[in-house]
């Protein structure tokens, strides 16, 4: 069993007993602990259920490379799947649950499926399920989708907060294991800003389990040391649970801070911080992972990598187990045999797959009298949801068993491989080193920067320095290529002593028996997480999946949330051997961000519902909330929809604001509309190539109705043009329109017409613009005085500037309801104060304010267009009968050319008609189609409605549409299909509906 | 993530601070041009794995448009220049030949 030591472990403190609950269980553990650390000292070996077979799975690793024990933590708005036990650092009252079983942990109906896994073979989601046909969507699907995914989607919202951070910095070291640390060291007097960071809740790495003798000291007591005499340097920050998660062009690095911790006491308010940091070079420290070996049973509970089982002893004082058996293919698993020896734990036997070792470790082992067995292997291990024993066999040959050793634990040790993740998201490519058995970065193919030069330097074990007198080999050599790089004075490397020991080599052997039978294969992982087998990689192999990418989708293996940092290697070696090719011309699948998961809400931020996005308001937003406002987003703007009174329902207010604009005064909010003066001594000529008509030829003190396209010849705005003086225009734009319209002129007077002498600027907000509609809407204007209102001295399509009561106002005689209408703009400050002046002025005129559907209503009564609805991107000016609003005398301006296109003046363009419903007093679905009169299908359709309301005024519905030759449909009857097999009829009519000689508005 | 040194207001400036706007250099086409010199205008664009001209707008800046000459492979950054000159400056095809490293060995 699994068990805590009495004294030991590093990293707790065994002062401070924590609480916490595993599957409703109350467990104990001490401050320091993990929760795997914590699970195995309670005796909690079986963890999880595997995806595919639900196999039971206990602890593999100590670190983020853990692919079995993956747990759900929390509930309610804390609750988060999949977090892997190894890298929790225990608080009180946590409450972990495992996953992925039906019933219970120890009892899983799920596990049916290892029963039959031979229906679970290699794509099996492409074989298995095909006949028959029926049964995939009632059958099948249903099944797999409930299967699919480890943990449960969380339900409630999050009820944590996440931040951003930004950070530029000189030089950012990643990992805070001994050579990081190191690194750090030789660099703090050079005054850089540096950070370090560490993904794990403490620093020193693997030095602090695997101890090792350095300038006089145990590794141990030389990185306390070192941490101290780091903590004194200002320029130097470090940073404990925080993982670099990705590197990206001109070294934009992305990590992620966990403070789950302090915001668990309080201490913070934030539950994981998201940095977004600049550095001028990275240093990757990130150290090395050990490989699992592939044998059958290397998944049951109770097989663990050795280096964790060191791990979980020095730093946690927990045994693995109490009789240990140890498999491994290199030295190094001996340094945890050597330490659990002296610890009491009994180890029968040291299986080593090679034929010899001359390493100091293996000898060593020997002389403490421990049992080394070299040329063998494991044929299985005996157990179900717990190691029992194992059978020893030869490395050669098919398995025979040659002895069984009762155990109840497993250690292996298949070598290990150089983290690299980082080095390759960038562009950096890396490459096969068959001495060291592991990856190597080729130096010759870095990530670069924006200036072309490498900017990550790789230190450590990430550079393939495994063992502690390696360690350092290179850091002379490769600091000052850094300090060249960021133009520093090379300065003198410090020198470490560590002992030198004689080490034999690593083999490349890693999967054996080297002939295992199809029995034992079939039970032989590569990919714990996504249980795949020895066996799904020779069939995949067969079936031709030969590029590591093909199999690596095809067989799942490495695309769990582990991302395969245990199974990848060894699953290209597979590949390799069985393709009878070398490890690098099989070549390793891509490293892609993030090389850790992170949760969806640190990349949220604070980007959360009030905050997600800015609203625009404009200053009458306030009385407009206050008297029954109903908005509707339009662009950013937030803008009333329609004023709702005592109990009416919005039908009704919207009819009432309609009807009542028509028969006597209605006033709308119109601040949002777009607002932007271009003035020069060019202002004309250019608003000239950028309108479809002609600007140039306005009189000072008039307005005129303007068109926008874009290249192509598509209408993309519109808007009334007003020149204020010689050199002065004020283009209106629509809501939506005014960033991108100043954002088109600047960059067509930037880029093309440079030459022009114009001054653009967007002044959307400086103005609130108040629209006063309705036959009584002089005598509004009157009352407020200062503007001599009547038909001939304030004609339609006029403009005044001066005062208007007490405001200083600009007046527009323009129309966009039909009605006698006036636009009036007075300073934003001014806006509240003018609208209740309005207010109160047209108390006994009958003065109403109207909504923005009541604005449509009334636009559409009139055939006006609206961008957007009677536009889509492909529409043409032409299309909606606008042919007036484009100039013909003008040599230039922009979608001139497009418009001769011959695409252009196909007769089978669709164009703007109306709509008239026979007896009917429901509207025609918005944006439904329209067919030949008993037409059927895609080919019968001539267009779609683009706008529909039932027009209050004319007491009917009333539509526009874009219709294929629409001119020539004009008096026919058109099919409309609807919900549940109706079909409306509509006669095609002239898109306008209410006053087509524009009487009204010229009074 | 990309950063470019507008040449107006001298900001490094991150490419969340920018625009892309295309290809740089085109030459405009209007009345008077053939179909297919306008076909072209409108829709021909180059999209080199390799050395490339673009447009940027230091739009959440200076406002300005700019020129940036830059690898798409390697996302290596040549030069950025105003958007009024018609051409390249001699001086940033200068570094460009330079610094033709792509594929090669990086010393």
């Amino acid at each position: 069993m699994t068990s805590r030591f009495s004294k030991g472990g590093k990293l707790i403190d065994r002062t401070k007993r924590l609480s916490f609950r595993f599957n409703g269980k109350n467990l104990f553990a001490y401050g320091g602990d993990t929760l795997a650390s914590a699970l195995l000292a309670n005796n909690q070996v079986l963890i999880g259920r595997s995806f595919k077979y639900h196999r039971p799975r206990g602890i593999v690793s100590s670190g983020i490379e853990e692919p079995n024990a993956l747990v759900s933590l929390g509930s309610g708005g804390n609750f988060e799947p999949n977090r892997s036990a190894t890298t929790i650092e225990l608080f009180d009252g946590v409450e972990a649950t495992s996953q992925n079983h039906l019933g219970s942990l120890e009892w899983d109906v799920g596990s049916v499926n290892n029963l039959i896994s031979k229906i679970f073979p290699a794509g099996f989601y492409y074989k298995t399920f095909i006949y028959p046909r029926f049964a995939w969507k009632h059958i099948f699907e249903p099944t797999i989708r409930s299967a699919a995914g480890l943990g449960k989607a969380p339900k409630e919202e999050d009820s944590s907060s996440y931040d951003y951070f930004y950070a530029h910095l000189d030089v950012v070291i990643i990992g805070g294991g001994i050579t990081g640390l190191v690194a750090a060291k030789n660099l703090a007097k050079s005054g850089l800003k540096i950070l370090l960071v560490e993904q794990k809740h403490f620093l020193g790495g693997y030095a602090l389990s695997e101890e090792f003798k350095i300038n006089n000291s145990n590794s141990f007591e030389f990185i306390k040391k070192l941490e101290n005499e780091l903590s004194d340097f200002e320029n130097i920050r470090v940073k404990k649970n925080f993982s670099i998660i990705g590197i990206h062009d001109h070294s934009y690095l992305i990590g992620s801070e966990n403070m789950e911790q302090m915001e668990r006491n309080s201490q913070s308010s934030i539950r994981q911080r998201l940095w977004r940091i600049r550095a001028k070079h990275v240093i990757l420290a990130t150290g090395a992972i050990e490989r699992p070996l592939v044998f059958a049973g290397n998944d049951i509970p109770g097989v663990m990598l050795c280096s964790a089982a060191l791990e979980f002893y020095k730093l946690y004082g927990v045994s693995p187990g109490d009789r240990v058996v140890v498999l491994t293919n290199n030295d190094s698993a001996y340094s945890s045999v050597i330490e659990l020896f002296n610890a009491g734990i009994s180890v029968p036997l040291v299986i080593d797959v090679r034929e010899k070792s001359d390493g100091n470790l293996p000898l060593k082992a020997k002389k403490l009298g421990i049992r080394v067995e070299f040329s063998k292997a494991i044929s299985k291990v005996i157990g179900k949801k717990k190691v029992k024993a194992v059978e020893l066999c030869s490395v050669v040959g098919e398995g025979a068993v040659l002895e069984t050793i009762i155990c109840d634990s497993v250690l292996m040790s298949g070598g290990w491989t150089s983290t690299l993740n980082l080095w390759s998201h960038c562009g950096g490519k890396i490459k096969w080193d068959s001495k060291l058995n592991t990856l190597v970065p080729d130096e010759s193919f870095p990530s670069i920067n924006e200036f072309g030069r490498s900017f990550i330097t790789v230190l450590g074990s990430a550079d393939g320095k495994f063992w502690p007198s390696d360690l350092f080999a290179n850091i002379e050599k490769k600091l000052n290529i850094l300090y060249s790089e960021l133009n520093l004075k090379k300065t003198k490397t410090i020198r470490y002593d560590i002992d030198k020991s004689i080490k034999g080599e690593t083999s490349s052997i890693f999967c054996v028996p080297e002939a295992a039978d199809e029995n034992l294969k079939a039970k032989s992982f590569v990919d714990y997480q996504n249980d795949v087998k020895l066996t799904d990689l020779r069939i995949a192999a067969q079936e031709g999946f030969e590029s590591v990418e093909h199999l690596k989708r095809y067989t799942t293996l490495g695309m769990a949330t582990d991302q395969g940092k245990l199974s990848n290697i060894n699953g290209i070696k597979i590949l390799a051997n069985l393709l009878g090719k070398e490890i690098n011309e099989v070549g390793t699948t891509t490293f892609r961000p993030p090389y850790t998961p992170i949760s969806l809400g640190s990349i949220a931020g604070e980007a959360r519902k009030e905050l997600f996005k800015p609203i625009r308001r404009t200053p009458i937003h306030n009385w407009h909330q206050e008297n029954g406002a109903i908005f509707e987003p339009v662009a950013d703007w937030q803008r009333p929809y329609a004023y709702i009174r005592n109990n009416e329902t919005l039908e009704e207010a919207i009819h009432r604001e309609v009807k009542n604009t028509r028969n006597a005064l209605g006033m709308l909010d119109a601040s949002t509309l777009g607002k932007i003066i271009v003035s020069g001594s060019d202002a004309g000529e250019f608003l000239d190539l950028i309108y479809t008509n002609m600007m140039s030829s306005l009189k000072p003190g008039r307005c005129r109705y303007g068109l926008m396209c874009n290249e192509n010849g598509f209408l993309f705005d519109d808007g009334v043009v007003v020149r204020l003086d010689e050199k002065t225009f004020l283009c209106h734009t629509t809501t939506g329109g005014s960033d991108r319209v100043y954002s088109w002129m600047e960059e067509w007077h930037q880029t093309e017409w440079w030459d022009k002498k114009v001054f653009i600027q967007n002044v959307t907000e400086e103005y609130t613009q108040i629209t006063i509609a309705g036959p009584k809407a002089r005598l509004l204007l009157e009352k407020l005085g200062g503007l001599k209102v009547d038909n001939v001295n304030f004609k339609p399509l006029d403009f005044f500037e001066g005062k208007l009561g007490n405001f200083e106002a600009r007046v527009f005689r323009i129309s966009f309801s039909g009605e006698l209408s006036f636009e009036i703009a007075v300073p934003s400050k001014d806006g509240i104060a003018f609208w209740m002046r309005c207010l109160e002025l047209g108390r006994d005129l009958d003065l109403t304010p109207y909504g923005t559907e009541a604005l449509h209503i009334m636009r559409a009564e009139k055939g006006f267009i609206m961008i957007g609805d009677e536009t889509d991107g492909t529409v043409i000016p032409q299309d909606l009968n606008l042919e007036w609003a484009i100039s013909k005398k003008k040599r230039d301006f922009i979608g001139k050319r497009a418009h001769e296109r011959i695409f252009m003046q196909d007769i089978n363009r669709k164009t703007l008609v109306g709509l008239s419903l026979q007896n009917s007093t429901k509207k025609i679905p918005d944006g439904a189609y329209a067919l030949k009169s008993g037409g059927k299908g895609a080919k019968d359709v001539l267009g779609h409605i683009t706008s529909s309301y039932f027009s209050p005024t004319l007491d009917k519905p009333i539509a526009m549409a874009l219709l294929k030759n629409g001119k020539a449909l004009k008096g026919q009857i058109v099919d409309i299909p609807i919900e549940s097999g109706n079909i409306l009829k509509a006669t095609v009519v002239e898109p306008q509906f209410y006053d087509i000689e524009g009487k009204r508005q010229n009074v | 993530m990309l950063k470019f040194i507008c040449p107006y207001c001298q900001v490094e400036a991150d490419e969340t601070e920018l625009t892309p706007g295309g290809e740089a250099h085109l030459k405009r086409m209007g009345p008077g041009s053939s179909d297919q010199e306008f076909y072209n205008y409108l829709f021909e664009r180059k999209n080199p794995r390799g050395i490339h001209f673009e447009r940027w707008l230091h739009s959440y800046g200076c406002g300005k448009w700019f020129h940036v000459v830059r690898c798409t492979k390697t996302m290596e950054v040549f030069g950025t220049y105003s958007a009024q000159e018609t051409n390249p400056p001699k001086k940033i095809l200068d570094i460009v030949k330079q610094r033709i490293s792509f594929g090669k060995k990086i010393k």
